[in-house]
C-alpha cells in the first residue's frame, strides 16, 4: 500500500503530514521544534525513514535534525558550520566588501543513493557536506572561492544557497543556485564550479552578459532529463535544455513572471509548475486570486489552475522551496503559503484542497512517496 | 558547584525543566565565564555554537549572561564570576533577548 508524507518547515517549527495512497485523510504531526524556524526539511531518497531538518533562530543559531524513524523521532547531529581556510570577502548591498558570515542553513539534500550523505546550502553562500549522516560538516570549498565570489551580492533574502539538484546517475554533477548570484555547475562532485547563467537577463545589471550577479530564485528538473532545468527568476521562468549551458526565457502568457517556486509534474517532464507573485516589492498573487500556472509544453503556453484555490482576497507568498510533488499515479502537487495552507491537488493540479489552513508561515514543502 | 539557568529553548534541547549544576574546576577558588561554558558544551555538546559562536567563541548577539542583579554580557570571559555564582549561592542567568516576534 503506498503513502505520501510531506515534510513542512514554518516560521515555527516543523510539521509532519501523512496518509495512504488516497490522500484523502491527512494525519498532522508537530510542532516538532517548536518555536524554531525550519528552513527545510527533506527525507533521504536511498532511506526514506532517514528525515534531516534544518533548524535555525536568530538568538541560538542553527542546529540540525536527524531522524530515522520518518519523523518520529528526532535527534540533534552536528551543526558546526565553519568556512575552510581564508574567509574572504563578498559584496554587501552597499557594494562594500564584506567578510562571509554564517548565518543559516537554507537547504538540506540527501544524497539519492546514500542515506549517510547530505548536502546543505548556506547563508552566506557555501556548500557544505556531510558523509557521517550530519554528525560532520565540511565546506566544498571551490565554490565559494570561485573567482567570482567576491563579486557575489545578496538578494533581499540574504546571500543565501537555496538550490541544491544532485543527479543519482551521475554523481559527479552538482547543480547549485545562489541569490543574488546566479546557478553553478561542478562536473567533478563539488570540487570546481562554473557560472552557468548565459541567456539570463536581469534589471538592474548593465551588462547583458553578466555572468554572476542574477538572482535566481529556484530551479527543477525531472530526475528522467536530467540536461533540462527549468529555473524561476526574480523576474522570469527560464529554461535550459543543457544542462544549463544557455537559457531560454519561458515565461509566455503568464499574467507575471516573478515568483519563487516552480517544480516538474513526476512523470511528464514538459509538465511544469509556477505560482506567479504580482512583483518584487508586492509578495502576494495578482488581484488577490491564488493560481497555480501549469504548462504541459516545457513552458510559453501556460493555464491557470485555480479549482479549490482562494479567488479573492488573498494575500499570501509561496516561498521557493515550498512546492513539490509526489510519484503516485496520479502526481499530486503541493504547496504551502505564509499564511500557513498546505495545498495539495492529487490530479496534477486540476482540483485543489488544503491539508491544513493555519500553520504558521510555511518556508518549504517537501514530499515522500513511500511505496 | 555552579548553577546555570537555561533559556527555555535551550532547556528543551538538553531536556531539563529547570536549572542544571556543573562541577567546573576553578583555579584559587574562582570561575570563569569560559570555563563554565566549557563545561557546559562538555556535558551537553548539543548547545555547542547555540550560546556563542563555534570559530570565535563570541557570544551569540541575542543571548546575555546575568549573575546576582548585574549583566555580565561583556565581561572578559576569563574574569572571575561573581563569589556568589562560584559558591553555588546564586545561578548564573543565560537569557535570550526579548526581540523579534
Amino acid at each position: 500500500m503506498s503513502a505520501v508524507r510531506v515534510l513542512v518547515g514554518t516560521r515555527k517549527g516543523a510539521f509532519v503530514l501523512e496518509s495512504d495512497g488516497k490522500r484523502e485523510r491527512w494525519d498532522v504531526r508537530g510542532p516538532f521544534f517548536a518555536g524554531w524556524e525550519i528552513y527545510h526539511v527533506k527525507g533521504s531518497p536511498a532511506d526514506p525513514n532517514r528525515v534531516y531538518a534544518a533548524q535555525n533562530t536568530a538568538w541560538f543559531g542553527q542546529l540540525i535534525q536527524r531522524s530515522d524513524d520518518g519523523g518520529k523521532n528526532w535527534q540533534p547531529v552536528g551543526n558546526k558550520f565553519a568556512y575552510e581556510g581564508e574567509t574572504g570577502t563578498h559584496l554587501w548591498y552597499d557594494g562594500t566588501p564584506r567578510p562571509w558570515e554564517f548565518t543559516r542553513i537554507w537547504h538540506l539534500e540527501p544524497s539519492p543513493n546514500d542515506p549517510d550523505t547530505v548536502y546543505a546550502g548556506a547563508q552566506d553562500a557555501a556548500l557544505f557536506r556531510s558523509t557521517d549522516g550530519g554528525q560532520s560538516w565540511n565546506e566544498l570549498t571551490g565554490l565559494r572561492r570561485h573567482p567570482t565570489g567576491t563579486e557575489w551580492q545578496p538578494g533581499a533574502g540574504g546571500l543565501c544557497l537555496h538550490t541544491i539538484i544532485l543527479d543519482a546517475a551521475r554523481p559527479e554533477r552538482i547543480f547549485i543556485a545562489i541569490s543574488a548570484a546566479g546557478s553553478f555547475r561542478s562536473d567533478d562532485g563539488g570540487a570546481t564550479w562554473r557560472p552557468i547563467n548565459r541567456g539570463l537577463r536581469s534589471q538592474g545589471i548593465p551588462d547583458p552578459d553578466a555572468e554572476v550577479g542574477h538572482c535566481v530564485h529556484h530551479v527543477a528538473r525531472h530526475a528522467a532529463r536530467p540536461d533540462v532545468l527549468f529555473m524561476q527568476k526574480h523576474w522570469d521562468v527560464m529554461r535550459s535544455d543543457d544542462a544549463g549551458e544557455t537559457w531560454n526565457e519561458i515565461s509566455g502568457n503568464l499574467p507575471t513572471d516573478f515568483g519563487f517556486a516552480i517544480d516538474v509534474h513526476a512523470h511528464e517532464p514538459d509538465t511544469i509548475y509556477v505560482v506567479p507573485i504580482k512583483s518584487d516589492s508586492e509578495h502576494f498573487p495578482l488581484e488577490g486570486m491564488l493560481r497555480v500556472y501549469r504548462s504541459r509544453g516545457g513552458g510559453n503556453e501556460w493555464e491557470a489552475l485555480t479549482n479549490g484555490l482562494p479567488q479573492r482576497d488573498c494575500y499570501v507568498n509561496v516561498l521557493r522551496d515550498a512546492m513539490a510533488v509526489d510519484s503516485l499515479d496520479s502526481c499530486g502537487i503541493y504547496f504551502g503559503t505564509t499564511g500557513g495552507q498546505v495545498y495539495f491537488s492529487p490530479d496534477a493540479g486540476d482540483h485543489w484542497s488544503a491539508i491544513v489552513r493555519d500553520l504558521p508561515a510555511v518556508l518549504s514543502v517537501e514530499v515522500q512517496t513511500l511505496k | 558547584m555552579i548553577r546555570v539557568l537555561l533559556p527555555p529553548h535551550l532547556r528543551v534541547l538538553v531536556r531539563l525543566g529547570g536549572e542544571l549544576q556543573l562541577e567546573v574546576d576553578g583555579a584559587d577558588g574562582q570561575v570563569t565565564l569560559r570555563a563554565v561554558l566549557d563545561a557546559l558544551e562538555a556535558r551537553y555538546p548539543v548547545l555547542c555554537g547555540t550560546i556563542r559562536d563555534h570559530v570565535t567563541q563570541k557570544r551569540r548577539p541575542y543571548l546575555r549572561f546575568f549573575a546576582c542583579e548585574r549583566d555580565l554580557s561583556n565581561e572578559a570571559p576569563d574574569g572571575p564570576l561573581p563569589e556568589e555564582v562560584a559558591k553555588g549561592r546564586e545561578p548564573l542567568l543565560i537569557v535570550g533577548a526579548m526581540a523579534g516576534g
